[in-house]
């Protein structure tokens, strides 16, 4: 079986982002694989070792984005592909599903395409689902569970989640799916695992190596900032005892009308 | 410029899910405003009644698609109807509410229409030549305005960031059925069986959200039975601290969320997570207990009106974030807190 798992370079959850002459910075905060990929790649390892088979990272990225892969590989990816080109500069999300369709096109064979849920830089969610149409294959999203798979037999049973419940879906192969945190957490790369990332090489694809042309842009982001900072005055309940505090609390939320 | 608005309805089976309304709301807004025109997109099985309530928030008419293929929630036949509405009505903008639903339609229609997408959008400036929509992006740490310079423009909008419409039951128009003629051989997957959760309030939807951190666990005043191990221990006292969470959230109509480390512990359920790589909530009022406040947690509900904090450390960065601070033990303040709250409530 051949899993390909996408997988983005992200700054790290805990960077204070700012915004200095329009450009955005996380100052000296670390890269990262985006943390909801890791659930992915840790969901395509698990049912290559079940099935047997192969996981090939796939990440866009500018030159040097190279934290995501590397993780993925330290996991225990087997090889990995980046695709990088000038001039994806400024693409959208829309462009950016028709370059991977086209990478996982060239790639070949895959049963199954696996992301995360989404980058938690540009948190659209829309990748997983804009990549599958693009394929034209089934679009499996919010995946926490799967409930079988028959390679051979080309199908799979998944469990997705929405908001009233969860939904066992039946689809056929290939496939694209997106997997939730509930997933299971991920695995820690080994010491192994990061020596051997670190001196892994995989192809640098650009857009000619696809054959295709930049795709266009329709959305742009004209503008970014930060939000204003809301002016918050903490006032500190007072009270002797937890009753008088909680007392105390509730005079202030009837005052403040919120409730 | 007059636009012509096509609104996604999102419902699961008949239920509808509040946002989309708010999203019918932004439609007729924008419709009023560039003397344009609303309609709405209905897809489902047995949803004509539905379609119906919807001239009441604001459609000037109503397309439906009502087939046994379109009940359950399968993105390929939904899409292909997305598609035909689009192809029959030619909006200039197509707005769907971001639940997990229409989200996944709106990525789709994209594809099928090679058009932009605006996702998880909190507001929309129509009044320029450009529909300019303004989004958070790292989590709310950063606001991107953004354009879209294809049509159909296509935008998903954040629940709760625009208003409900009041309904107008006077307010009529027609219904244009769509052809379905799709048949489930052409749909490449099929739903095997349906889990649904118990109807509790939801986060996102919430108006007041209760949450409970790591702290759920941590009563000084409280013994595990001795037959459970150190693990079990945790859980069953979380889980004695989730209840008082639980009972004060029932008292306010409110839902239950939770931070990461409570759920990476196992006290409740991913589902309830608030944060970075949990829900990102705007409640009226968030009461935050035994939550330290960390960047990633404060990402999620920084925004909601007003924060009250408790917590028993007096330095914990939550505070700096919070409207009002109870410093305590969370343990001891939330049954007065849930019981003063309740004969207000009753008054
Ligand atoms: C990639 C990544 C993504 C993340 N995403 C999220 C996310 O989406 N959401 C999220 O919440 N976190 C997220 N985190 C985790 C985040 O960094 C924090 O670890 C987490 O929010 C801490 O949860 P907490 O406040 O419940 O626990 P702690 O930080 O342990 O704080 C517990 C607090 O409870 C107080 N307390 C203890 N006992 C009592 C008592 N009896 N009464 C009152 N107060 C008490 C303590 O004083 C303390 O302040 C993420 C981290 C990473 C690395
Ligand atoms: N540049 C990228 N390269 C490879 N995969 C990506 C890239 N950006 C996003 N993804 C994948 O798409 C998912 C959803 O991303 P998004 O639609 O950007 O929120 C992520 O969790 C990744 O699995």
């Amino acid at each position: 079986m051949k899993i390909i798992v996408c997988v983005k370079q992200v700054p790290d959850t805990a960077a204070t982002m700012s915004v200095d002459n329009g450009v955005i910075s996380w100052g000296d905060a670390p890269l990262i694989i985006n943390p909801w990929d890791e659930y992915a790649v840790e969901a395509a390892l698990n049912l290559v070792a079940d099935q047997g088979g192969d996981v090939t990272a796939l990440c866009l990225g500018k030159e040097g984005e190279t934290e995501a892969i590397k993780h993925a590989l330290a996991m225990g990816a087997d090889s990995a592909v980046m695709v990088s080109d000038p001039a994806l500069k400024g693409a959208d999300n829309l462009a950016v599903s028709k370059v991977l369709a086209a990478a996982i096109d060239k790639i070949g064979d895959a049963d199954l395409v696996l992301f995360g849920q989404q980058s938690v830089d540009t948190d659209t969610g829309l990748l997983p689902i804009q990549v599958a149409r693009n394929l034209g294959w089934p679009s499996l999203t919010l995946v926490s569970k799967f409930e079988s798979l028959d390679p051979a037999g080309n199908k799979i049973q998944v469990l997705r989640t929405m908001e009233e419940g969860g939904q066992v879906v039946d689809s056929s192969l290939p496939a694209v799916v997106s997997i939730t945190k509930d997933y299971g957490e991920p695995r820690y790369p080994s010491f192994m695992g990061i020596r051997k990332a670190s001196r892994a090489e995989y192809p640098v694809w650009s857009l000619a190596d696809l054959g295709i042309e930049p795709p266009s842009a329709a959305v742009s982001w004209p503008e970014v900032r930060e939000p204003e900072s809301k002016e918050i005055v903490t006032e500190i309940i007072e009270g002797d005892t937890p009753e008088e505090k909680a007392k105390n609390l509730v005079q202030k939320l009837i005052a403040e009308k919120v409730l | 410029m007059t636009k012509k608005i096509l609104a996604y309805i999102d419902h699961f089976h008949g239920k509808v899910q509040p946002a989309s309304w708010e999203c019918l709301g932004v439609a007729a807004a924008m419709a009023g405003d560039t003397g344009g025109e609303a309609a709405a997109l209905v897809l489902g099985e047995g949803v004509k009644e539905l379609a119906e309530s919807a001239f009441q928030y604001g459609a000037d008419q109503v397309f439906l698609g009502d087939d046994p293929i379109l009940k359950d929630f399968r993105p390929e036949p939904l899409a292909d109807m997305v598609k035909k509405a689009a192809e029959e009505y030619q909006p200039d903008v197509i707005l769907f509410p971001t639940t997990t639903r229409a989200r996944t339609l709106a990525g789709m229609a994209s594809v099928d229409l090679d058009s932009g997408v605006m996702v998880d959008v909190i507001a929309l400036d129509w009044s320029g030549d450009e529909i300019v929509a303004t989004r958070p992006i790292y989590a709310g740490k950063l606001l991107a305005k953004l354009v879209c310079s294809s049509t159909p423009q296509i935008i998903t909008i954040r629940t709760r960031a625009f208003d409900k419409p009041e309904p107008d039951p006077a307010r009529s128009g027609t219904i244009t059925t769509l052809e379905v003629g799709l048949d489930s051989g052409e749909v490449p997957t099929s739903i095997a069986s349906i889990q649904e959760k118990e109807a509790g309030v939801s986060l996102t939807d919430a108006s007041i959200i209760v949450s409970g951190g790591r702290g759920v666990a941590l009563n000084p005043n409280l013994e595990a039975p001795v037959d459970l191990d150190e693990e079990a221990a945790e859980i069953w006292k979380a889980q004695q601290g989730f209840a008082l969470v639980k009972e004060l959230a029932d008292v306010l109509g409110a839902a239950v969320g939770a931070s990461r480390a409570a759920v990476d512990a196992g006290y409740i359920e991913y589902d309830h997570q608030v944060g970075q790589t949990g829900k990102v909530v705007t409640p009226d009022l968030y009461v935050a207990c035994g939550i330290s406040g960390a960047i990633q947690h404060l990402a999620g509900m920084r925004s909601s009106k007003v924060i009250v904090a408790i917590n028993k450390d007096p330095d914990a960065p939550i505070f700096n974030f919070a409207r009002f601070g109870v410093v305590g033990d969370m343990h001891a303040i939330l049954p007065p807190l849930t019981a003063e709250l309740k004969a207000y409530l009753k008054s």
